[in-house]
């Protein structure tokens, strides 16, 4: 009966008529590009700019010197420092969020209608005019130099370095986007000059906005907060990064009742013609929450963690299959091996009609709910623009899903589902498992 | 078997609009004859829709000894009913697009799902049948009693700063019950049972002891008729309502700990006060000590303690924490990470030193009003997630408050004075009895290994 229902409920959801969002593909008059989702429902606009190549265009000496630069962005410029910066933005309520990834720097910036102009003014200064003033930078280097102490006694944060080390080779990807103690503390504000010129420039940028504008507004807009900007970085963009992860364990010491586990594998690129069959087996195997194989036979029959996932990580310069847990000291070898044993049953058995249709319909069914709002609207069109997503790709993103076969996910699964190309890094004090090379 | 096949269109009884009091724009708000109060909050922008049910119990409400029963009775909200087998509520939200959770505090529990509003109807169905409906399985709530055993290892006993805001509570709350964890204490965790869940949801999951708040793509009109057809046939529970908890004494004498823990950074300051809480037709007291928490620390470079102690290199974060969103008095806190060089007591001094600084100024009028501008704006910012209003209204309701004083609350702030602020100042900030902790690292340990035997590597990108 359930079963049956269920079906109704799935060909129902492909029916529906979707409620499509109208993207509005714009060129400014000095000729930059930008996307718009107009809504003049509520008096302010979202804007989200990303720079392309992020932390990831630092220096080889310089690592930490892009975030550095990205966190000062705020701090001081043109005429004013960095407390009359701030009071000029508070005074328009105006929000603007700096952010150095690894693969853009992103600004997320929100501007009541009002006084648009004048917060778009002080966003134009920030990103051309950076003071760099003296007792900011220390300031900021004291702050960051923190950061780096404190993810040193985070056991995720361990974890997570660790595996991205053994990953990445000595591609950025290998290294923490704020740089190391010794990095930071060498940085002299001709090497934030430098990493300002590598990053933020015109060639750079994507260009997203939502809310109450409208188009020949917006390219006034953007025109007035980055036409100053140099024409192109001063860098090529990064390389891709090279795979270099083995398969096996890493047992860091970490006096804790609990192990944290993070793991990876090879993945494949959104190009990859199996891309879409890799995210359905994803979602059943890990990525898929209380309704995953792995969340089922780890937390639900066994109570051996809070939660255990995974997900496709797919960065614009590498990526991965990976995933996370924690677990009690004692019981960790009996998750990973439940890991493992899911990792490579996977790839024997076709998945059932059901556990299919319902990852179909979870992932396309979700999909159009994270349209939500100005904000998460301009954020989604400027990662898209930034990953090489045509416009159209919200329209046709669900009908590659449906698309989607169980012979083509275990297809997928054989080919890239393997226990044995798994590195499995712990950070605790683990019981029952032992430290491969 | 019914449990799913209520997925027919609305229907919509024209004559069954609901009286409407003055609301702002978008919100409305009935009581079921069941006792069930309700907020319906329409932003018909994405076909989208949140339900939430919050229960006005929580941690606070538990009995001596059965510490984290709320919480783990919530987990075990999952566990089936009559017609839903074990899991399968999330299965079925999952399986239709949306995503569902739950969680619990010191005075509420709540379960929510977002999904597209066309499923709207299913998951009103499976939240009222769970609120009445609940079954747990033998074999489920032994392993789930693992599961938040291992939440709490993972949330608190792998965390030193939470396993040192644990001590910091009991140390403030003598009395209280905010003086015990939500999640629990380990060893009282390990002896809850089934019977002892079940008696916590047979005493305390009834609508009128619950608030329902809907909030995105549906009209009031339909909201109704939806909450009268699903929620309308469960019975109340006279006794369900939260008893009056032991109150806090008044504290006397300033109150300090200290915690050395080789997993620690940097020495971290927390220093809190009694505050008094946001109350039905009473919340000036609680806007005043929100504008103070914004004035003292809610910028980076322009607030009183960023200025006094962070641009001068005294400190190398601040904050100050106030949420006046709970049943009884609760904390104003302030925090502080000592500058490079800076000894942690000349840091505390400092800090000192600011707030007598402050209390003897008050507020610079140009700070205050910069501060409204931003509340103002907020305001408007909120507007664009429905989700995000839902909490509002949900979390104002369950702790005793009126739909009015959640609408009210944004002009109430709006209209603080500086003599509020300094009232509220003197109240918190001129106050020997507080409770001063500092977590501290160990003299030479393990973030120096870590340092060196960690070599530095990026955190991998966020999983897709």
């Amino acid at each position: 009966m359930i079963r049956a229902l269920a079906t109704f409920v799935f060909v129902a959801l492909a029916s529906l008529p979707a409620r499509a969002i109208e993207i509005q593909q714009i060129t400014s008059p000095g000729g930059i590009k930008a996307w718009l989702v107009e809504d003049h429902s509520i008096p302010f606009t979202a804007l989200s700019l990303m720079f392309k190549g992020g932390a990831s265009l630092d220096a080889p000496e310089k690592r930490g010197a892009i975030s550095m630069m990205t966190a000062l962005l705020e701090e001081g410029s043109g005429e004013m420092n960095s407390v009359q910066y701030a009071e000029a933005v508070e005074g328009l309520g105006a929000i603007t969020r700096f952010d150095a990834g690894d693969d853009a720097l992103t600004v997320n910036a929100r501007a009541l209608t009002e006084n648009r102009d004048q917060a778009a003014d002080l966003l134009r200064q920030a990103l051309t005019e950076p003071r760099f003033d003296p007792d900011a930078v220390e300031r900021i280097r004291a702050q960051i130099q923190s950061v780096i102490r404190s993810e040193a006694t985070d056991p995720n944060a361990i974890a997570n370095k660790e595996l991205a080390r053994q990953a990445w080779g000595d591609h950025p990807y290998a290294t923490s986007v704020n740089g190391t103690a010794e990095s930071i503390a060498a940085i002299t504000r001709d090497d934030l000059l430098d990493a300002k010129n590598r990053i933020l420039a015109r060639d750079r940028v994507v260009v997203a906005a939502a809310g109450d504008i409208d188009a020949a507004e917006l390219g006034k807009l953007i025109d007035r907060i980055l036409g100053g900007l140099p024409e192109a970085g001063s860098v090529p963009l990064p390389e891709p990064a090279k795979l270099q992860l083995t398969g096996g364990v890493t047992v860091i010491d970490w006096d804790s009742p609990q192990t944290v586990v993070s793991f990876a594998q090879p993945g494949l690129p959104m190009s990859d013609p199996d891309y879409f069959a890799a995210f359905v087996a994803d979602h059943i195997l890990g990525g898929g929450g209380f309704s995953s194989r792995l969340m089922d036979q780890i937390r639900e029959k066994r109570g051996l963690t809070y939660g255990v996932a995974t997900g496709l990580s797919n960065g614009v310069y590498g990526e991965t299959w990976m995933g996370g847990m924690a677990s009690a000291n004692q019981k960790v070898a009996e998750a990973i091996g439940l890991i493992r044993q899911e990792w490579d049953r996977f790839g024997e058995a076709p998945v059932s009609e059901k556990e299919l249709n319902d990852a179909k319909t979870y992932l396309t069914g979700e999909y159009p709910l994270r349209f939500n709002g100005n904000g998460q609207i301009a954020s989604i069109l400027a990662g898209m623009q930034l990953i090489g997503l045509p416009a159209d790709y919200v329209n046709t993103r669900n009908s590659k899903i449906e698309a989607v076969t169980a012979e083509d996910v275990q297809r997928v699964a054989k080919r890239l589902l393997h226990s044995d190309q798994i590195r499995f890094v712990l950070v605790g004090r683990p019981e029952g498992i032992e430290a491969t090379n | 078997m019914t449990i799913l096949t209520r997925l027919s269109p609305f229907v919509l009884a024209l004559a069954a609009t609901p009286a409407l009091a003055e609301m702002p724009k978008g919100i409305s708000h009935f009581t079921l004859d069941n006792g069930l109060e309700a907020v319906v909050i329409e932003d018909h922008r994405a076909p989208v829709v949140v339900q939430m049910v919050w229960y006005k119990i929580g941690s606070a409400d538990e009995q001596p000894g059965k510490s984290g029963i709320a919480h783990y009775l919530e987990h075990l909200m999952f566990k089936g009913t009559d017609k839903l087998g074990p899991g399968e509520l999330s299965k079925t939200v999952t399986a239709n697009g949306g995503m569902d959770n739950a969680f619990t505090s010191y005075d509420y529990t709540a379960y929510f799902q977002r999904i597209a509003s066309d499923r709207l109807p299913l998951v009103m169905e499976m939240e009222s049948d769970r609120m009445q409906n609940l079954r747990i399985g033998e074999d489920d709530w032994q392993a789930e009693r693992q599961v938040v055993l291992e939440e709490r290892s993972q949330r608190t006993d792998s965390d030193p700063g939470a396993q040192f805001s644990e001590e910091r509570s009991a140390v403030q709350f003598y009395n209280h019950p905010y003086g015990r964890p939500v999640i629990g204490w380990r060893q009282e965790m390990e002896g809850l049972t089934r019977d002892d869940a079940i008696a916590w949801y047979d005493a305390h999951y009834a609508p009128n002891d619950a608030v329902l708040i809907i909030a995105g793509d549906v009209t009031a009109e339909q909201a109704k008729e939806l909450a009268e057809k699903y929620y309308g046939p469960v019975p109340s529970k006279p006794d369900a309502t939260r008893k009056a908890r032991p109150q806090e004494p008044e504290q006397r004498a300033d109150r300090r700990i200290e915690r050395s823990d080789p997993r620690v950074a940097q020495p971290v300051l927390v220093r809190t006060t009694l505050a008094p809480e946001r109350n039905a037709g009473d919340q000036k007291q609680a806007a005043a000590l929100s504008v103070l928490a914004e004035l003292l620390a809610g910028s980076p470079q322009t607030s009183v303690l960023a200025r006094d102690l962070v641009l001068t290199g005294k400190a190398l974060y601040v904050d100050a924490a106030y949420d006046g969103l709970t049943v009884d008095p609760t904390t104003f806190g302030l925090s502080l990470v000592p500058g490079p060089g800076v000894s942690n007591e000349d840091a505390e001094a400092a800090l000192d030193a600011a707030l007598q600084k402050f209390l003897e100024d008050g507020p610079d009028t140009q700070q205050l009003e910069r501060v409204k501008t931003q509340i103002r704006a907020s305001r408007i910012y909120a507007q664009d997630s429905a989700h995000g209003r839902a909490y509002d209204y949900g979390q104002g309701l369950s702790i005793g408050l009126g739909i009015e004083d959640v609408n009210d609350w944004p002009d109430i702030l709006g209209a603080v004075t500086a003599d509020e602020v300094r009232a509220a100042a003197k109240l918190v900030l001129d106050n020997p009895a507080s409770v001063t902790g500092w977590l501290l690292p160990e003299a030479g340990a393990a973030s120096a290994d870590a340092a060196t035997t960690i070599p530095a590597a990026a955190t991998t990108e966020e999983v897709q």
